[in-house]
């Protein structure tokens, strides 16, 4: 049988993706705002299963530069650092960052977002676009948050985004995927990696996006706005691993009426 | 140069004023912090890190010296 086939592959992790060369078993990409503290944050990444953790880039203290840091409990030899852009509103802005987080970490594979404006946070598609052709000359990766517009995700892929993200709701809004058309109509069209990024409230928003055929889901408020990050973190981990077996194995047709489930033969 | 022989130079929108013929690898290294965890920008422009010893620090610099912290 062909399905058993292909979730025996997941039981044993050979369900893998790849984004510009290089290959997770995780399907679940976290962020590290918003905790209490480090310590919380860490284990919520752990709980999480996460192999990539989105960070920002911003100045250190020099009044007080002994404070501790990120990279004391988050490893980044053993996480893969995806520094963002986010808080920029430019095209400019934003290469700008990208650049110096490269200088910091070497890391070519970076999250561009390029805000319009602050109220919605939504994407300025127009500086975005403009921000990935120039990152891509300059040999970045850039994984790209967008809007979920099935013409601008193939703009973006055409200007060498890496990964196409498209928003499910406003950033921290927790308002779960609010176009599951224009969602599933980026998986297909792209052929590069599509994670939704942005919008998740709760476990089964997460297990929406993956069940639509996306190839992972990208949050942070939401495990970390949760009265418990560390079992929120695990609830999205299990729910991103069910919402892909659900795609995988093929969901039931819907039907108008119901279909009894117990046979109709044989009835006293 | 100012005539006291220090330079004036802003980091992070600090102004600080430092000895003259300071590198950039003293200077960092004068405010506390592990050059292998930050970037630096000088003037707008990246320091490579290899170059931090070589780069001298001049009256006027505007340096911005970042690194990687919580986000989503």
């Amino acid at each position: 049988m062909k399905s058993s086939t292909s979730l025996a592959g997941v039981e044993n992790l050979t369900d893998t993706w790849t984004v510009a060369g290089r290959t997770f078993t995780s399907r679940l990409i976290v962020g590290t705002g918003k905790y209490k503290d480090f310590e919380q944050n860490a284990a919520a990444v752990e709980a999480s299963g996460a192999e990539i953790v989105t960070v920002a880039v911003r100045r250190v203290n020099i009044s007080d530069p002994k404070q501790p840091m990120l990279m004391d409990f988050i490893d980044p030899k053993k996480i893969t650092y995806l520094p963002n852009t986010a808080g920029c509103f430019t095209a400019e802005e934003a290469i700008r960052t990208l650049r110096l987080a490269r200088e910091a970490g070497g890391w070519e594979l970076v999250k561009l977002e390029v805000l319009g404006e602050a109220k919605t946070l939504y994407p300025d598609m127009r500086e975005t676009l403009r921000a990935t052709e120039v990152l891509a000359r300059e040999g970045f990766q850039p994984m790209v948050y967008c809007v979920d517009d099935p013409i601008a995700a193939k703009q973006l892929e055409d200007a060498g985004a890496v990964a196409i993200m498209p928003l499910g709701a406003p950033i921290g809004s927790g308002l779960g995927i609010q176009n599951l058309v224009t969602i599933r109509l980026i998986v297909e069209g792209a052929s590069v990696p599509v994670l939704v990024d942005a919008g998740v409230g709760t476990a089964s928003d997460a297990a929406v996006a993956m069940e639509l055929g996306c190839d992972g889901v990208l949050m942070n408020t939401a495990i970390a706005e949760a009265k418990d990050p560390v079992t929120m973190a695990r609830a999205m981990k299990l729910a991103v691993e069910s919402g892909r077996l659900a795609y995988l194995s093929g969901r039931m047709a819907k039907r108008r009426y119901a279909d009894p489930s117990s046979p109709l033969a044989g009835l006293i | 140069m100012s005539l006291d022989g220090t330079a004036g130079v802003t980091i992070n929108g600090e102004h600080r004023r430092v000895p003259g013929g300071t590198s950039l690898a003293q200077l960092i290294a004068e405010v506390g912090l592990d050059p292998l965890r930050v970037a630096v920008e000088r003037n707008l422009e990246i320091v490579p890190r290899s170059t931090f010893g070589d780069v001298m620090v001049e009256d006027g610099d505007a340096y911005e010296i970042v690194h990687f912290v919580g986000g989503g």
